[in-house]
């Protein structure tokens, strides 16, 4: 039989914050925190009293004042009277603009580097290891400069395309009388919208989801009754025919504006500067470097007796690769994705060193520097920052939550 | 006990953050040596040289301060900033006065709260163009490309310029003059705009000057001269007396050569207050007497500065023009030494 008992009650001594491993570390993470706050404070503090003697005080109303100065590529309508925080959110969707986009061609740089580094033909796997190797280990402000140099020195001067004021014919011409590659830039077609002009577009979104309804319905029908009905086709019915239909039914209303010769340079279709081009390149082949390294990671980890099995079960490799690697890979690649999407996001405020006009360039650059609120506008862009960041990990989230090992 | 030392400290902490705003005189003396903001390069005005000794129109104003202040024109520790750090350098701390070709305007002098102890050289916003381009007026500039620094004034005259004549135009921003050179030379741009000396300071180093045009047009006032921390007065005066005693100093006739002879005294009293041989006014900056006889004998008085770094005998030959002193009918005007 045995009784238990209480262990005899120890009064708190105080000398038991330092000796007993029980409260030692409470003692010392309250120090800490003391720490921090006395930091913080002092710090706070100090900018307040330099703030007040230089007579500064924190306002956003410059926000509120017209800008003064131009941008040169604008997603919205802005000019030189627009406000700050015009300028600010021009600025915001460039970076959004470059982000977006070199996440996407980083993504594809990656996946491609990545499979054939694990390809069995010698040449193509080592040209990979150079590729990820030299661009992984060379900072990318310094592959920006680079590409941005040699953009702008590969392509002919705009001048050859300019029309002789003699009359005579220009060195050069479009490419196709619709493309021009010009030490200013890409000059490209650019697609307008009629009147009604949106319904085309609207429909051809709809039809995007509409694809996707139609896979999940094909899938449902493959997992209920075993049948299987054809997918790529039908697809591609659903993506292209109703707005090709709203097109004619609307009475065309879709267009191209094709670039045209104008006193100094081109005028109509799309003008993809040099600057955004070096960027947009300059992040995509960088990051995508590390992507390729996760998507190499992700496929070594998946056990080499799955591929084996899936053979013996008479698969054939390409379909090995989508149906039983790549959807078991994938789980461990998307938590670095993320972190790599993130890496370009931050990364793109490097696109002051050639001049495009991202949200540090307007905002954190000229904005802070014409009204000298530097601590408003740091401030600001942190935010701005911050959001972007944290919207993108927690689609990310979503997505990674939705492919993840669902255990049952 | 503890706590009150404690919360004594963090007073002084905090106190003598807000103090450091004044007496920059004091630091540099201390210091013994002078931190002159300039730019990262414009010829004439602020460059090294081929020995790494920075050297320009610019650079003498640093080197006539630290002349006047520590009696040695080398103790100039120069910090090259952009258009776009510079007012944060000044503001920080880290420089004591910045001589950068900068425009004085009201937002800078008001609301950025510096103090513009002068105007060391009149100018105004000009436009370079290649003569190939065939352009013969900044009007016939509508769509053109057009390479800027950012941060300037130059961006905003050039907005209000382009949208008051109603035409348009494709920035091309860019951090220093001299990438700003090396696009408009590769067809990067069109068109380079910047303050007109600048212009024909970087034009003097091209390969081929003769290829290049400045159009006729003049957009803007340009006033540029030194500035220090707005609050800062002793020190205010100090770089605002120095910039006069070298304008003075060419309106009276005293040379870095004759300085030191005419120091042995003259019958022009003004002469005399200025080189310290009479009156007290050294000492009222708070400096020896022989101050501005040191800056002067530096790099000379303002016309010998003018004509050695960017006058009509060197590459960049601007002429005198509004520059010229009040007597030549300039603008150059110097309150009395008195
Ligand atoms: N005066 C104008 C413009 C000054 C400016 O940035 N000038 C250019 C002319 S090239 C310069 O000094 N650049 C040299 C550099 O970037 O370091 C201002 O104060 O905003």
């Amino acid at each position: 039989m045995t009784i238990a008992t209480d262990p005899p009650k120890e009064s708190f001594r105080l000398s038991m914050l330092i000796n007993d491993t029980r409260y030692r570390s409470y003692t010392f993470q309250a120090i800490a925190l003391l720490a921090l706050i006395v930091f913080f404070s002092i710090l706070g503090n100090n900018l307040a009293q330099n703030l007040a003697a230089a007579g500064l005080n924190i306002s956003y109303e410059f926000l509120g004042d017209p800008a003064g100065y131009d941008i040169n590529q604008q997603p919205i309508p802005y000019d030189s009277q627009s406000t700050h925080m015009r300028a600010s959110i021009v600025g915001a969707l460039n970076t959004l603009i470059v982000a977006f986009l070199a996440c996407v061609t980083a993504t594809i740089f990656g996946v491609i580097a990545g499979v054939l580094r694990l390809s069995n033909n010698w040449i193509i796997s080592k040209l990979m290891s150079i590729y990820v190797e030299i661009f992984r280990n060379i900072p990318v402000l310094i592959w920006l400069i680079i590409i941005f140099t040699i953009t702008a020195n590969v392509f002919a001067p705009i001048a050859e395309f300019r029309l002789p004021r003699d009359g005579s014919d220009p060195e050069r011409t479009l490419i196709f009388g619709m493309m021009a590659f010009t030490n200013q830039g890409v000059f490209i077609p650019k697609l307008t919208l009629g009147d009604s002009g949106a319904f085309v577009i609207y429909a051809f979104l709809a039809s995007i989801l509409g694809v996707f309804g139609y896979r999940g319905y094909a899938r449902k029908k493959l997992f209920d009754e075993g049948k299987t009905i054809p997918v790529l086709l039908p697809s591609l019915a659903i993506l292209i025919v109703p707005a090709v239909l709203m097109y004619f039914a609307l009475g065309r209303p879709l267009g191209v504006d094709l670039p045209e010769m104008g006193r100094f340079r081109f005028e109509g279709g799309l003008q993809l500067r040099t600057s955004f081009i070096a960027l947009w390149f300059a992040l995509s082949i960088y990051t995508g470097a590390f992507i390729a390294e996760n998507v190499r990671a992700g496929i070594l980890a998946v056990s080499k007796g799955q591929s084996e099995a899936a053979a013996a079960l008479g698969l054939r490799s390409g379909r090995i690769m989508n149906l039983v690697i790549l959807p078991q890979a994938l789980r461990v690649i998307i938590p670095p994705l993320i972190s790599q999407y993130l890496n370009i996001t931050k990364n793109s405020s490097l696109a002051i060193a050639v001049g495009y006009m991202d949200l540090t360039g307007t905002l954190g650059g000229i904005t802070l520097n014409q009204t000298g609120r530097a601590i408003e506008s740091v401030l600001l862009l942190m935010l701005f920052y911050l959001t972007f960041s944290l919207t993108i990990s927690a689609l990310m989230n979503v997505y990674n939550n939705s492919i993840k090992l669902k255990e049952r | 006990m503890k706590k009150s030392v404690f919360l004594g400290a963090l007073t002084v902490a905090g106190l003598s953050a807000g103090v450091a705003a004044a007496g920059t005189l004091d630091d540099v003396k201390a210091r013994d040596m002078l931190n002159c903001g300039v730019t990262t390069g414009v010829p004439g005005f602020a460059e090294p040289d081929a020995n790494g000794v920075w050297q320009g129109f610019d650079v003498a104003v640093c080197r006539a301060v630290a002349a006047a202040v520590l009696g040695d024109s080398t103790k100039v520790q120069f910090v090259p900033t952009t258009g776009k750090t510079r007012f944060t350098a000044l503001a920080s701390g880290e420089i004591d006065m910045l001589a950068r070709n900068t425009t004085w305007t009201f937002s800078r002098d008001v609301d950025l709260k510096f103090e513009f102890v002068g105007i060391n050289y009149y100018d105004g916003q000009g436009f370079m163009v290649p003569s190939a381009l065939g352009v013969s007026s900044a009007k016939d500039l509508d769509g053109a490309t057009v390479c800027i620094q950012t941060g300037t004034t130059t961006e905003l005259n050039l907005a209000d310029f382009f949208r008051a004549n109603n035409i348009s135009y494709e920035p091309v921003p860019i951090e220093t003059g001299a990438e700003a050179v090396q696009q408009y030379l590769a067809g990067a741009c069109d068109v380079y705009t910047t303050d007109a000396s600048a212009l024909a300071a970087q034009r003097a180093n091209f390969e081929a000057p003769a290829d290049h045009v400045l159009l006729p047009e003049i957009v803007s006032k340009e006033p540029l001269g030194p500035l220090v921390r707005h609050g800062d007065h002793e020190w205010g005066d100090v770089v605002r007396w120095t910039l006069n005693a070298l304008i003075t100093a060419e309106e009276l006739g005293v040379t870095s050569v004759n300085a030191e002879e005419l120091a042995g005294g003259t019958d022009n009293p003004e002469v005399n207050r200025l080189l310290g041989t009479e009156g007290t006014l050294g000492e009222m900056l708070g400096l020896d007497a022989e101050w501005a006889k040191r800056a002067v004998m530096t790099g000379g008085n303002y016309g010998e500065i003018f004509s050695t770094n960017i006058g009509e005998e060197t590459p960049i030959g601007l002429a005198r023009g509004l520059n010229a002193q009040w007597t030549e009918g300039g603008l150059l005007y110097s309150p009395p030494f008195r």
